[in-house]
């Protein structure tokens, strides 16, 4: 299960972080941010090959010692990220993309939220108890 | 001679089949096959052969190469052997005997005996190779053994081959070479082919038995080995790599399992502590040392790591893959460094670091040893993950053993030092002599500060270089940040600054709040330490409002600008004081004036509501907040009409949109479109809409590039803006104030005249000065001082005259207070007086129209001016009360002419301007104590009638008819109206023929009254009347008639000539046809004396009066034939008579009326005149009359034209030319009366319609 949860937007800033444990936030933050450069350069180097067929999940932005970070990116550009325990080896890689599916819909959800202003922050609460239900449980 | 075999040795180099000769015991042929083996190593490999291959896989062209091998009973392969690479796979027998005699005596024999041995091995790849020579039969002529008996001796057993004369160069020889290298190689392949698959089974059978106790991975890892060397030597890298794969995923999913709990005993040999951290060996293609460890059962699991990943390193080379090297050595170290924990592996700490950093160098220094330097640039993005993970390590490395303090190491550091060198054992051979080689940097890196400095320094530029070259520049900031941290360590905060900053902008830029207030309280230390005050108060500010921070550390900072602020303040500084950005201190987040038009008039003071939303976690005192507004210089003064911003949705209320908190990204903030409806109207009609749609107010800002270089509106947040104070501007104070934590309420009042803007709001706190440089929307207030104005105006939308009316006046006094004493004169005028009695009751109003008291006034009129005294009003009041006025409706005709010459000479001061809409404007002039000029004031009257006379005549009898029609909107009860002569001199008699009751005018509507007119004596020239009656308003209750008069005057009443008309059918008929002619007799009578001053200049005609008459048809329904006028003379006496006969059709059927008969006065041209035409009797020239007329009338002669015009026009003109013309002139009505005015003929149809005439003109 994710550690870490993010939506960012097209302009790349956060539109929803969570990430458990709660101390290791910042450093999640970073990572994520981080990972934007990846993402980045996938999205470029897979438009320029075929645009429209385009397939959304990026796969593993980078592993690092700790954390494997994956990524997605839906046709209007809005990124998610999911930080992954690199411990945690159950998780292969077509959970992650069943993970992302899952977000994508409940994002969906969000967007269709006619009281919902695109761009704000997320905070409806369907769309954390999913995020929730995909996280690590804090122990 | 014999045979041979085959065998891999790992230690060849790759790719080589080596099968060697081995000669039986006591045979001699060893001589035969070495004089083959060169020509035979050359060939064999010299042609691929296809390998087709077991379970589906794609079949594989491949060079068989050989060694060859002594045949020796020992090589031969025991029961239960795993060795692949020593296997012999072909066994030959070479015999070049040809000779039955020896074949039978001992080749047959050795033959058997081999083959025996072959047998008891089970080794059934074997070939007999019989090699003749033409030399060899020419020696043993005698004892030729047939060859075909020998091979088929062999056949029986086996195969045989027959190489004929190998060593000569003969077609023959070459035929028999390809075929014995064709049959060898084939045998070899499947030889191999058999043995491998054999193999493979077994491996495979080896590894299901995984799970069985006694099951060592290391043995297994051996066997699989063996085949990854295989397909090596045979060149199939990609097979071999599988080989390794597989043994690597077998190995993790056994490190996995351990971690779930399932563990195997092999496994412990992995989990005893690691003492060596040596990092990969990349630079030779076997580590035969790790390998033999691994043999052992004895290698560690960093050793097996780094021993299969030399492996697979070194086939990816050979693959031509460098960069999945890198992709794979960086997951390998990742993932060794989770296995380790997995394993609970015990370490060193800070051994793993040592192993990882130096791997990382070791596989960028393999890459960079088989890449030129453009691919390596190309692929900066495949190395440059290990180069941050080694610059990663480095650093932890360093602050481990106390590399990066400023104090250098302590002992315990020291100690751990030497340890972690200490595992690193001896530099391997491969580098010994390279100075770069990672284990020297490593080595040198942790021996002092400055190495580990200089070497930290190096790699984080690389890395960030990299970074940036490949456009990830979020990583490399990350990086420059880890720098920044190390420079701060260091106590170098100037280096560390930029690195700060870079970040710090990147991150507020992209609106991640986390990263900004960590960073951000980086660079607070960094500041501090630099001394720069006013940026680290600046982000001391940005910190206090963190909402990321816990409260003790934005108490902690605002403290520190406190503590600045009080500081400077008792040194009392000379020092200016701090400006900075308000935007982080407290935001302004509504304004309201009061009152809410944002306008007042002088003297009273305008209130302004700030809400400051203070972002402090503390109250903070401030000693002044100021706002400087700035005079519009152009507005100054003006006259009070309500200004400021539009559209509010409260009225005097602004809302400033929430400016970026911290949090939010600059893009997220972007204004939100400001939208307004338009339409288009079609000018002709209002309700017909032409297009309409939605305009966007400020495209100007939501269309702004997002990605442009950081905005100019959020200079708050990365670095502080100067912030431009305006000097020497007015400003609005407030002191003392204290902002709480959330919103505050301040209010400034202003009283100083003018329109001002509002610029900045500045809050200071000591020696700080908070500034919110632009104050945007803009927002305006007036401050104005107005004139006292008096203005008079109709109560009603029109005013009638002739009749009370109301009209308010207002008074406003503006700056000007009304005392108890002082009056308004108005100077009277006769046309208008005043009606109001001596008081009238006054309202007087505020500024914003509220009713505020009520008085009486009090109204003295004398002779010339009526006083009216004001009751005493506040300045910016308006006093309103109403007077009634009349305006005298003046009974002279209105000629506009004639008014306009009086108006600028002689009535000066009861001036009527009288318009074509019958309006009076009498104006009067009012003198205000607060001026010493009059104020003219005028007003309209619009007069409600409109009066018209007419003279009716009937033969001699006259009557005058009046027609007076009400213009106005108003009902009018109308009496008494009498006509009266101007004079009273003649002897008239004017006798009403009206009603005498009261009649209802309404409106838009007439009456006519009617008066018969008698007189005794002759009848005057001139009759001047006065018409009068009396006229009230009908909807008043109670009426009050008012006089109305009207004066006209007429001439010239007596009728002279009676005209009278007959139409008489032709002659024998009974009526008039259409269609045929008739006549039309006239007669003219004369009924009164000519007067004397009748026709002047006439003098010598005394006699008679010549009149010319004319028969027109205005009706286009006769036609006259022959001559339509003439003259007649008329002789002086009364009753003359005289009679003209004319010859008509009539065009139509039915009643027609009468042709009109005019009568002229003809003045014939000037006495002197030669050509006097025949006064005697008719002058028939049909043409002098019609070109002479003075009258227009040509309408009226149209059908008289139609006929002989040619002639007539001629003629016309050349007595025009030479001759005085003569003249006609009109009667008045009334001179002339015609009986038959209006009479009617009856005309039948013509008999005969064919004959109808169409006459057209």
């Amino acid at each position: 299960m994710a550690v870490c949860i993010a939506v960012i937007a097209k302009e790349n800033y956060p539109l929803y972080i969570r990430s458990v444990p709660i101390q290791n936030e910042l450093k999640f933050h970073y990572t994520v941010h981080t990972s934007l450069d990846v993402v980045e350069e996938k999205i470029s180097a897979v438009g320029k090959a075929m645009a429209d067929q385009r397939e959304l999940y990026l796969g593993l932005l980078y592993p690092t010692e700790d954390y494997k970070v994956y990524g997605y990116v839906t046709n209007s550009k809005v990124k998610f990220v999911i930080v992954v325990d690199s411990s945690n080896t159950s998780l292969r890689d077509n959970e992650i993309r069943s993970m992302f599916r899952k977000l994508h819909n409940s994002f969906t959800d969000v967007m269709c939220n006619p009281f919902y202003n695109p761009g704000d922050t997320i905070q409806s609460k369907a769309f954390d108890s999913m995020v929730t239900a995909m996280m690590v449980q804090a122990s | 001679g014999s045979l041979s075999l085959s065998s891999f040795l790992p230690s060849l180099p790759p790719s080589s089949f080596l099968i060697s000769p081995v000669s039986p015991p006591g045979a001699g042929d060893q001589a035969l096959f070495t004089s083959l083996y060169t020509p035979l190593a050359q060939q064999l490999p010299r042609e691929p052969m296809e390998w087709r291959r077991s379970y589906g896989r794609a079949p594989k062209m491949i060079h068989l190469e050989a060694n060859f091998v002594q045949f020796k009973e020992e090589l031969l392969p025991k029961e239960g052997n795993k060795a692949l690479l020593t296997f012999p796979f072909l066994h030959i027998y070479w015999t070049d005997c040809c000779d039955t005699e020896v074949y039978k005596a001992s080749v047959r024999d050795n033959m058997m005996r081999w083959q025996g041995k072959l047998r008891l091995h089970g080794s059934a790849d074997w070939v007999i190779v019989v090699v003749e020579t033409s030399d060899a039969k020419k020696k043993n002529k005698t004892n030729i053994l047939p060859r075909s008996s020998l091979v088929d001796k062999i056949h029986q057993i086996k195969i045989c081959v027959v190489l004929s004369d190998p060593l000569q160069d003969s077609s023959r020889s070459q035929e028999s070479w390809s075929a014995f290298l064709l049959k060898l190689r084939t045998l070899l392949l499947m030889s191999f082919t058999q043995n491998l698959g054999r193999f493979e089974d077994d491996m495979r059978t080896l590894r299901e038995k995984r799970n069985q106790p006694g099951w060592s991975f290391c043995d297994y890892f051996m066997v699989q080995e063996e085949l990854a060397f295989v397909f090596e030597m045979l060149q199939q890298f990609e097979e071999a790599l599988l080989q390794y794969d597989e043994l690597d995923a077998l190995f993790t999913q056994y490190v996995l399992n351990f971690g779930a709990g399932d563990g195997v005993n092999w496994l412990g040999s992995f989990c005893s502590p690691v003492k060596s951290w040596t990092g990969l060996l990349l630079r030779r293609p076997i580590d035969m040392e790790k390998r033999d460890g691994i043999q052992r059962g004895q290698a560690s699991l960093l050793e097996l790591r780094s021993y299969l990943f030399c492996r697979q390193c070194t086939l990816l080379i050979f693959l031509q893959r460098p960069w999945e090297v890198t992709q794979r050595a960086l997951e390998l170290l990742h993932n060794c460094v989770q296995e380790l924990c997995l394993l609970e592996v015990s370490m060193l700490e800070g051994a793993l670091d040592c192993w990882v950093f130096l791997s990382c160098l070791e596989v960028l220094h393999r890459i960079e040893g088989c890449c030129d330097q453009a691919q390596l640039e190309a692929n900066v993005s495949h190395t440059v993950g290990l180069w941050a993970y080694a610059t990663d390590k480095l650093k932890s490395l360093g602050y481990m053993c106390g590399l990066v303090s400023e104090k250098g190491p302590l002992s315990l550091e020291l100690n751990r030092t030497v340890d972690l060198l200490a595992g690193l054992g001896d530099e391997k051979a491969e580098t010994v002599h390279s100075l770069q080689s990672p284990y020297k940097k490593l080595k040198e890196a942790l021996s002092s500060v400055e190495a580990f400095e200089r070497h930290y320094l190096e790699l984080s530029h690389a890395a960030v270089e990299m970074y940036r070259a490949i456009g990830r520049m979020r990583s490399a900031q990350l990086i420059g940040k880890s720098l920044a941290e190390f420079y701060m360590r260091k106590g170098d905060p100037e280096l560390a600054e930029s690195f700060l900053q870079n970040a710090l902008r990147s991150y507020v830029s992209e609106g991640w709040s986390l990263p900004v207030t960590h960073t951000r309280k980086q660079m607070a230390e960094c500041q501090k330490l630099l001394g720069k005050t006013e940026n680290y108060l600046q982000t001391s500010a940005l910190l206090a409002g963190d909402a990321n921070l816990t409260d003790e550390e934005r108490i902690h900072f605002c403290q520190e600008i406190l503590t600045f602020a009080n500081q400077s303040t008792d040194s009392k500084g000379k020092q200016p004081k701090v400006a900075l950005s308000m935007s982080s201190f407290a935001q302004l987040k509504q304004l309201q004036f009061r009152p809410a038009t944002a306008t007042v008039h002088s003297g009273t003071a305008l209130q302004v509501e700030l809400c400051l939303l203070s972002l402090m976690p503390v109250a903070v005192p401030l000693e002044q907040l100021a706002a400087s507004v700035h005079l519009n210089l152009e507005q100054g003064g003006t006259n009070g009409k309500t200004r400021g911003p539009q559209s509010r949705p409260y009225p005097g209320t602004v809302l400033f949109p929430l400016a970026n908190s911290s949090g939010m990204p600059p893009s997220a903030a972007c204004p939100s479109l400001e939208l307004e409806e338009i339409q288009d109207r079609s000018p002709l009609d209002p309700h017909t809409l032409n297009s309409t749609g939605m305009v966007c107010k400020n495209t100007h800002l939501v269309m702004r590039r997002h990605d442009s270089s950081p905005s100019p509106d959020t200079p708050n947040l990365v670095s502080p803006v100067p912030v431009v104070m305006d000097d020497g501007a007015k400003v609005l104070m407030s002191g003392d104030v204290t902002l709480l934590p959330g919103n505050n309420s301040i209010v400034f009042s202003s009283q100083e005249l003018g329109t001002y803007t509002l610029r900045q709001l500045c809050a200071t706190v000591g020696q700080v000065q908070f500034v919110l440089p632009h104050i945007s929307p803009l927002v305006q207030y007036e401050v104005y001082s107005q004139e006292p104005q008096l203005t008079v105006e109709p109560l009603t939308d029109q005013l009638l005259a002739g009749l009370p009316q109301r009209a308010k006046v207002r008074l406003q006094t503006g700056h000007y207070t009304v005392k108890k004493g002082d009056a308004l004169q108005l100077t009277n005028i006769d046309s208008m007086p005043v009606l109001t009695s001596s008081s009238c009751p006054a309202t007087i109003l505020n500024s914003t129209a509220e009713h505020v008291g009520e008085s009486v006034l009090f109204i003295q009129s004398s002779e010339k001016v009526t006083c009216i005294s004001l009751p005493p009003t506040p300045p910016y009041h308006t006093l309103e009360f109403q007077l009634e006025v009349l305006c005298v409706i003046p009974s002279d005709p209105v000629w506009p002419e004639n008014q306009r010459l009086t108006n600028g000479e002689i009535r000066h001061r009861n001036i009527f301007c009288h318009c074509l809409c019958h309006c009076l404007c009498p104006q009067m002039s009012i003198d205000c104590p607060w001026s010493i000029y009059s104020t003219p004031i005028s007003l309209t009257f619009y007069i409600p009638f409109k009066a018209k006379h007419s003279l009716l005549s009937a033969g001699n009898r006259k009557y005058i008819q009046v027609c007076l029609q009400n213009v106005s909107d108003v009902n009018f009860h109308l009496m008494d109206q009498r006509l009266t002569e101007k004079h009273q001199e003649s002897s008239l008699e004017l006798q009403s023929l009206n009603t005498k009751a009261q009649q209802l005018v309404c409106s838009k509507q007439s009456v006519y009254c009617v008066w018969d007119v008698r007189w005794k004596e002759n009848m005057p020239l001139c009759l001047q009347c006065v018409f009068s009656a009396s006229f009230s308003s009908a909807s008043e209750e109670v009426s009050s008639f008012k006089p109305y008069h009207y004066e006209f005057q007429l001439e010239r009443v007596t009728t002279l000539y009676s005209v009278r008309a007959e139409i008489m059918p032709a002659a024998g008929e009974q009526n008039c046809h259409s269609g045929s002619l008739c006549g039309l007799e006239m007669s003219i009578t004369r009924l009164a004396e000519p007067e004397d001053n009748e026709d002047d200049g006439e003098t010598e005609e005394v006699c008679s009066t010549k009149l010319m008459y004319e028969v027109a048809d205005s009706s286009n329904s006769w036609v006259v034939y022959g001559r339509s006028s003439g003259l007649v003379s008329m002789p002086a006496d009364a009753n003359a008579n005289h009679r003209v006969q004319v010859e008509l059709m009539p065009l139509f059927a039915g009643h027609l009326p009468f042709p009109d008969i005019k009568v002229f006065k003809y003045l014939p041209p000037s006495a002197n005149s030669t050509s006097q035409p025949d006064t005697d009797g008719c002058v028939e020239n049909d043409t002098l009359s019609l070109l002479d007329r003075p009258l227009d009338d040509q309408g009226d002669t149209a059908s008289i034209r139609s006929r002989g015009s040619v002639h007539s026009v001629g003629s016309g003109e050349q007595q025009s030319r030479g001759l005085p013309m003569p003249r006609l002139e009109p009667f008045n009505p009334g001179q002339v009366f015609n009986h038959s005015q209006g009479c009617q003929v009856l005309v039948l149809p013509s008999t005969d319609d064919h004959v109808l005439e169409i006459n057209a003109t």
